[in-house]
């Protein structure tokens, strides 16, 4: 039985995760914002097959909260098999550019509470000597782009963090994990075209699940990915600045 | 650019998800009007809304209770057949009621009201559907069922959408010892034999159907095989778990792949291959879903697509007017593979505007050529309009307004209930045409 810790549970991604896991009759901790969708999300795992499901509303950007609830979760699992950190948020990049308050309010969501939650749960993990950190950073993390930079340097935080941070538990038996999503159809994206790029919340579940079991450091997914950020990456700031992404 | 299943219809909708089933009722620019979208496995218009909007269900697929002592299932209305069958047919339960495709939601299976083999004996899908909520555009949320608010419940079953959106609803399932269908095939030499061994079959066997050789003419009219079953008592579970579709079409090819030359060997052939009778032990899938084994079968009638033409004819001529209505398909030398009979029995649906009768319903997909195809439904409307019959508005992309009325008799009764903010290509067709 794996005994899962998922943050920010009602994301579509991290849904599409727990329920491959109950169908392998997991034990799961849920923490999301909404209390009224985590108990509904929490009752259909327990519906599929997960042993035990609880769960609990926690506004993640109050970071004096997080070690309550850690302690809360590892209380009800006993054991922490795996953590999956999938909370975020996709403001309007507009909105942002226009108000500080709105800039660092994404930046907070996106890149400090991971990082906060991240800190908190390394020395828990080091001490099991086992156990898998997985983290949903994103390909907008690897450059900058005027359409949703701001999204995008939280999740630079988030991977750059990450990268170390493997780097420091490398010999402790940890996975530390950084799942890297392209364009996922989920309510995230919901107002977006999609186009042939887009992948479905099942494809990139499945995929975060093979990484896991593989004890993979960086994920890519779909893998189309990885060349294409390869190129992207690759293109001088002189040229870059002058395209339209 | 959304298209239905038999691709005839399609077009433009401005598209809506609700995010949970809590989520209030999406706030719709002026004069526009929403309809209720799950898989889009409806054949023709009734599950499309052009130029106006879709509410799409798909965030709503969570179960919310399963008593596997009782077998009482409530789940949200966007859960797909297939999602259920995989949860409950491990534990020995099963849908009351299949149609053709597992990849129908719980919410398109009530709003059409769906039957399946076992109509006879259990009914359509309504029958077995103790409560659901309706959320209504005003916001206010109706939850009823056969004993509370059963105006609403009959409306809303068979409802095509119109009502409202169905957020969740709660069934009953059956027990089955297993996975498994102990099934015989029976070739009879017309449709008289068909309907006959049909008839005979109705009480001791719980799954009926006949596939009909609808390009045979003269002495084999209506000549086919008669599949009936009962859940097989077998303990084992099986591996055969979930089998995924064996064969794909992965794009529109540039023209019909159904046609009279293809339809008169393909038939022949599987008529004259099967035995004059056969017993086999076979996977719920393969008997109840052989279509889903050819992912996007519906492309194989190309870019013109195809039209499904379902009626039923009461029972007290049904003889007679299958026998006629089958006359005028082989001499058109149009229809397809796919023509499939079925007796109803006198099992009450629920719904004002559910489709089966006591009687025999036959359903028959053709391929899309233009007027000539008109033509042909006309003659067929005709019959079965003068046999008091009707055709199944899941299935429809055609019939006359008028064809609708008469058929459907509690129809100004339901416009009681409809929503004022939701609509339909179909709705607005049939209130339109003459």
């Amino acid at each position: 039985m794996k005994r899962v810790l998922i943050i920010g549970a009602t994301s579509a991604i991290a849904e599409a995760t727990a329920r491959r896991l109950a169908e392998g009759q997991a034990a799961l901790y849920l923490v999301g914002r909404d209390a009224q969708r985590l108990t509904a999300i929490a009752a259909d795992l327990r519906i599929r097959g997960a042993l035990q499901c609880d769960c609990e509303a926690q506004d993640l950007t109050d970071f004096t909260a997080h070690e309550a609830m850690l302690d809360r979760a590892v209380a009800a699992l006993g054991h922490l098999d795996i953590v999956l950190i999938a909370h975020g948020t996709l403001d309007d990049q507009a909105a942002c550019e226009a108000s500080v308050e709105r800039t660092l309010q994404a930046l907070a969501t996106n890149g400090l509470s991971v990082v906060a939650l991240c800190t908190r749960l390394a020395p828990r993990l080091a001490a099991q000597s086992s156990g898998t950190l997985a983290v949903i950073s994103s390909v907008a993390g690897e450059r900058g782009r005027a359409s949703n930079y701001v999204y995008g340097s939280a999740k630079a935080l988030v991977s750059t963090y990450l990268s170390g941070l493997r780097q420091r538990l490398c010999h402790s038996g940890v996975q530390v994990l950084t799942i890297k999503p392209g364009f996922v159809d989920t309510p995230m994206t919901a107002g977006f075209a999609k186009g042939a790029l887009w992948a479905s919340r099942e494809q990139v579940a499945a995929g975060i699940l093979r990484a896991i079991e593989k004890r993979a450091d960086v994920a890519y997914l779909p893998g189309f990915w990885r060349p294409i950020l390869w190129i992207i990456r690759a293109i001088p700031e002189r040229v870059f600045k002058r395209l339209t992404l | 650019m959304v298209s239905s299943w038999g691709t005839v219809s399609r077009g433009m909708h401005r598209l809506y998800d609700l995010s949970s089933r809590f989520a209030p009722f999406p706030s719709l620019p002026e004069q526009m009007c929403i309809l209720p979208f799950g898989n889009g496995r409806s054949y023709g218009d009734s599950c499309l809304n052009v130029g106006g909007a879709l509410l799409r269900t798909r965030n709503l697929d969570h179960f919310i209770h399963f008593d596997a002592q009782s077998g009482t299932l409530r789940c949200e209305a966007g859960v797909l057949l297939s999602d259920i069958l995989r949860l409950v047919t491990p534990m020995r339960w099963f849908p009351p009621v299949l149609p053709g495709t597992q990849y129908v939601t719980v919410g398109g299976a009530i709003a059409n009201d769906v039957h399946g083999k076992n109509h006879h004996q259990a009914g359509t899908f309504g029958c077995h559907v103790r409560r659901l909520e309706l959320l209504r555009s005003s916001g206010e949320r109706i939850e009823c069922g056969p004993d509370e608010r059963r105006e609403w419940f009959a409306a809303t079953v068979g409802g095509l959408g119109l009502t409202g959106l169905i957020t969740w609803a709660e069934m009953r399932l059956r027990r089955v010892p297993g996975p498994w269908l102990d099934v015989e095939s029976i070739r009879c030499a017309d449709v008289d034999e068909l309907l006959e061994v049909s008839l005979e079959s109705a009480a001791d066997f719980e799954y009926t159907v006949a596939w009909v050789d609808c390009a045979a003419g003269r002495r084999r009219l209506g000549r086919g095989l008669l599949q009936r079953a009962n859940h097989a008592q077998l303990d084992a579970t099986g591996s055969a778990a979930h089998v995924t579709p064996a064969l794909h079409l992965p794009f529109t090819p540039p023209f019909s792949l159904v046609n009279p030359a293809t339809l008169r060997l393909f038939n022949s052939v599987h008529y004259r291959r099967h035995p004059r009778r056969i017993r086999s032990l076979v996977h719920y899938e393969k008997f109840f879903f052989p279509l889903d084994r050819i992912d996007r079968w519906n492309r194989l009638y190309g870019p013109r697509g195809f039209y499904q033409y379902q009626c039923v004819v009461p029972a007290h001529r049904a003889g007679g007017v299958v026998r006629e209505l089958l006359r005028i398909i082989a001499s058109s030398g149009e229809g397809s593979f796919l023509a499939v009979l079925k007796c109803f029995a006198d099992r009450p649906s629920p719904g004002l505007l559910s489709f089966p009768l006591p009687g025999v319903t036959l359903a028959l997909d053709f391929p899309n050529r233009g007027t000539r195809s008109a033509q042909l439904f006309a003659r067929l409307d005709a019959i079965v309009a003068e046999a008091g019959g009707r055709l199944y508005p899941a299935k429809d992309a055609r019939m006359p307004g008028a064809m609708f009325r008469s058929g459907y008799p509690l129809q100004e009764t339901f416009t009681r209930f409809t929503d004022a903010r939701c609509s339909s290509s179909f709705w607005r067709r049939i209130r339109e045409s003459a």
